[in-house]
């Protein structure tokens, strides 16, 4: 299925003490002088909340950056969609918090997969961005004196998370967004919308360029840079229904890996625990329903197999919290991986409640009757607006019904600590990299991530780079530009020209199913040794049987979801192969063998304390595993514990 | 007796290119779920098309939780449809009723040309939020947060003007094509906050101008947009707008 490569990968962590290693390093790395910065360009893909800040603080120092998404504008990226809230160890409150807290959070949220001198890292930095988006303008929630407010959020005893609504992710995206227009208007930095990447352009082993698609007009276009920087989320939507945007996808991040980069842990996905259910087949999404509602809501199913009467008809003495009984002290806000599992257990038992039985509730009966509906409705009124209009039921009535679903996927591609893979000026930051969260990611600590490399790790890193490589001209018509030019144009004709009979969606919909089914909340060996060969078939039904109407001139949204689910095809396919390699549970990857007497996960740390990074042979052919070994030299790895 | 079934008509425009003139398309769509969202009934209706050799209508969407601002669409005339503070992707198909004729078209604004059937461009917003709105802080130079108490009455209307999504359909339900609530919504948050301040001058000033530059309308005080808007920005923001810029230009050495 795969082979093992002997060398380990290299992290290029910095020595010295965990606490001074950033400060170390950051001294240690080339600068590049004030007048030097404009002969260099720089190419940012994605314009997410890593996207965003990366390209603006870039053009801040003086580069030239080119920014692309393939949305009509910067500000649609799906960082806009993030609820809760941001996480930094401030410690406003007085709760105890500390940089050491987050850090140690972190690690053992993740279970013990991260690498220790990058999460801390983003701990020290956490405090930074804070200010950095108030500086900006982003109006977060404050106390009647002025001050800026926290509250908890799931996996966390203290009160560290900051927040706007529930609407954070909109609200930093957007102060992020603001200082790239900025840079926009500046010339710093050149904007290009509608714009998907369809490969990268490698010229004597170094990242040097990409090839996008003009969506709107079908042209393929070549732009040429000094380093690439991939900022282009996760790969969710490889099992179709998600609570990712319809449009993201894995494309950037697995032709990158075509062509050289290793792909790390992609079986550590995430899947959310307080969902919209799955309401019929044409379903085309799914809908989170932000964490926070867990502060005050309490998740629980009938005592009775197929109770039939109506929540409100079920008192307390027929109703099963099971969150609060299995996880007395974390209760509720036990981390997301163990409260998924958590629900899918007492649904497979049969105690789910709702037309399908795949679902359980999560009430706020108790909050209201403590603090008043307009308590409630201050906090998370949008959320309850939302989900009404989508449910047609009332939450402060009914308890809502909720259900975990794809929602953050940890793996990503390999980066050292300077966020740059192995590939020379390839550098990968926020949902695309595999870096800080580990095996689980923790609420509130992507929008932490995503704006930490953004604003504050790679305007320090390249510059390293930069000063240092040997970087000759590359000019649009280099031979690698018009080769990786002529491959991407012929694979968009060959999807045209396939001319079979079924849409792209219902090969996508297929793939999904059994990614959920095979690859979902549980695995087991003998499911993934049967998947591997099934999603192979299916690919070879996709290249035969898949119809993609109109032409590749003007816009054709059939031909850029083609591409997408062409590539998940093959990614679904390693992430299969990691999920089987990987014999332990750890965070979001169970493995139905590896598990303690009470149904937690169990990891095996003798044996795969690693990252695994892995290597592209050729389709269908076996990837070779490359690792990367995690060194605790702070915390100990223990049995995580929220009892 | 309702039923959790539809069956409807579908007036759609459909424009092949930016150059095409354009028209309407008539489909029937049967066995629509009352569950469905908006989109989703699209969606189905792109399938049919395709399994019948056509070519599938055109859209914008992508996050479908009414934030991204992606979605558009005027509904039977209102832009993003029936309900209040609801984007398309949304609005519900329980809120139509069997037998139902729907028409369906793109944004239509100078400022906002069609790409092809329902998708229009946008990037007109971008040049006008490139022109001012914004707060010039670079990455590294900011203070604690505490540092500026900001009241919480103030963070709130801040809020209230920063929910704006960005998605046209205020000028999209004005007869005069004016982006005016758009607009204002930014001023508003930053002229409110005290980090905004330094620059508000010439901010509104800035952000007017291009908004002029790229023809949309003038501001008749319907409210039509107002109405319309998924993230219920109150026209008084255009109100303080109006304020603004008049100290703006009236007192300001700027």
């Amino acid at each position: 299925m795969f082979r093992v490569a002997s060398d380990e990968l290299n992290s290029r962590v910095p020595d010295g003490p965990l606490q001074e290693k950033w400060d170390r390093h950051r001294f240690d790395l080339k600068l590049v002088n004030p007048a030097n910065k404009r002969r260099f360009n720089v190419i940012v893909v994605g314009t997410g909340l890593a996207g965003s800040s990366a390209a603006a603080s870039l053009g801040e120092l003086g580069y030239h950056v080119k920014a692309f998404c393939f949305q009509d504008s910067p500000r649609r990226a799906h960082s806009i969609a993030a609820q809760g809230g941001i996480n930094a160890a401030k410690n406003y409150p007085n709760d105890g918090d500390s940089i050491y807290r987050l850090f140690y959070d972190t690690i053992k949220g993740g279970d013990y997969r991260a690498r220790e001198a990058n999460v801390y890292r983003l701990a020290q930095v956490s405090n930074n961005i804070i200010d950095q988006c108030v500086a900006q303008g982003v109006p977060f929630a404050r106390e009647y004196g002025g001050t800026l407010s926290n509250r908890s959020f799931g996996g966390a005893q203290v009160s560290r998370t900051f927040y706007c609504r529930g609407q954070t992710g909109q609200q930093l995206l957007l102060g992020a967004y603001q200082a790239l227009m900025r840079q926009v208007a500046t010339d710093k930095v050149r904007l290009f919308p509608r714009r998907e990447m369809l490969d990268l352009i490698v010229i004597n082993g170094a990242a040097r360029g990409i090839v996008v698609r003009n969506i709107e007009t079908g042209r393929l276009e070549v732009h040429v840079a000094d380093a690439v920087v991939l900022c282009t989320g996760g790969y969710g939507n490889a099992y179709y229904l998600s609570t990712n945007a319809k449009g993201c996808n894995v494309t950037a991040a697995w032709r990158c890996h075509r062509r050289g980069a290793y792909f790390a842990n992609p079986c550590y996905t995430q899947i959310h625990p307080t969902c919209i259910p799955v309401s019929g087949d044409y379903q085309s999404k799914l809908t989170l329903m932000s964490e926070s509602l867990r502060n005050d809501g309490r998740v629980w199913v009938p005592q009775q197999q197929n109770d039939g009467r109506a929540a409100s008809e079920i008192p307390d003495s027929d109703r099963d919290y099971y969150l609060e009984r299995r996880y007395p002290s974390f209760g509720n806000l036990a981390p997301r991986d163990i409260a998924s599992r958590a629900a899918k257990e007492r649904t497979d038992a049969g105690f789910g409640v709702g037309e399908t039985g795949l679902a359980v509730y999560l009430d706020f009966r108790d909050a209201i009757r403590r603090d008043g509906e307009d308590v409630i409705r201050r906090k998370y009124g949008n959320l309850f607006h939302m989900y009404e209009k989508i449910t047609a039921e009332n939450p402060y009535k009914v308890p809502m019904k909720i259900f975990p679903a794809v929602h953050y996927t940890m793996g990503g591609l390999w980066v050292d600590y300077n966020l740059m893979s192995n590939l020379p000026g390839l550098y990968v930051l926020g949902e695309a990299n595999f870096s800080d969260h580990g095996a689980n990611r923790l609420g509130a600590s992507a929008l932490m991530q995503g704006l930490s490399d953004g604003y504050f790790v790679l305007p320090a890193t390249i510059n390293d780079y930069l000063a240092t490589a040997t970087l000759p001209r590359v000019v649009e018509d280099h031979p690698e530009c018009t080769a990786t030019l002529t491959a991407a144009q012929q694979r968009l004709n060959q999807l045209i020209g396939i001319n079979g009979s079924r849409s792209v969606d219902s090969f996508h919909r297929e793939l999904g199913l059994l990614m959920w089914d095979y690859c979902g909340m549980a695995r087991t060996k003998a499911g993934l040794e049967e998947v591997i060969p099934r999603i192979r078939d299916l690919r070879e039904q996709f290249w035969k049987d898949l119809r993609v109407p109109g032409s590749g001139t003007g816009l054709n949204q059939s031909l850029e979801k083609a591409g997408r689910v062409a590539d998940f095809m093959e990614f679904a396919e390693l992430l299969a192969i990691d999920a089987l390699h990987r014999e332990e549970s750890c965070g979001g990857h169970f493995r139905e063998e590896y598990q303690t007497e009470d149904g937690e996960a169990a990891r095996q740390d003798d044996l795969f304390s690693y990252v695994a990074g892995w290597e592209f042979q050729n389709v269908g052919e076996e990837p070779v595993l490359h690792r990367e070994p995690l060194n605790f030299e702070n915390v100990t790895p223990t049995t995580r514990s929220y009892k | 007796m309702s039923s959790d079934k539809l069956n409807l008509t579908l007036r759609v425009w459909r424009q092949s290119g930016p150059e095409d003139h354009g028209g309407f398309q008539t489909y029937k769509l049967s066995g629509v779920s009352t569950h469905m969202s908006f989109l989703e009934m699209l969606d189905v209706l792109n399938e049919k098309l395709i399994a019948e050799g056509e070519e599938p209508v055109a859209f914008d969407h992508d996050c479908r939780e009414g934030i991204c601002g992606m979605c558009s669409l005027m509904i039977n005339g209102q832009a993003h449809g029936p309900d209040r503070g609801t984007t398309t992707c949304q609005l519900h198909m329980r809120r139509f009723t069997d037998g139902q004729t729907i028409t369906i078209e793109p944004w239509r604004a100078v400022p906002f040309p069609v790409v092809r059937d329902l998708v229009v461009n946008r990037s007109a917003f971008d040049r006008v939020i490139q022109s001012g709105g914004y707060v010039s802080v670079n990455t590294g130079n900011a203070p604690d947060g505490n540092c500026i108490p900001v009241p919480s009455s103030t963070q709130e209307t801040a809020m209230d003007a920063a929910a704006c999504i960005g998605c046209g359909a205020c000028v999209a339900a004005c007869k005069n094509a004016s982006a005016m609530l758009f607009v204002s919504a930014k001023v508003s948050q930053l002229a409110t906050l005290p980090q905004g301040k330094a620059e508000r001058s010439q901010r509104v000033v800035n952000m007017v101008a291009a908004m002029d530059r790229e023809g949309f309308g003038s501001c008749t005080n319907t409210s039509e947009c107002e109405a319309a808007c998924p993230a219920e920005v109150s026209v008084s923001h255009i109100a303080r707008l109006n304020r603004e810029y008049s100290k703006a230009i009236l007192f300001s050495d700027t």
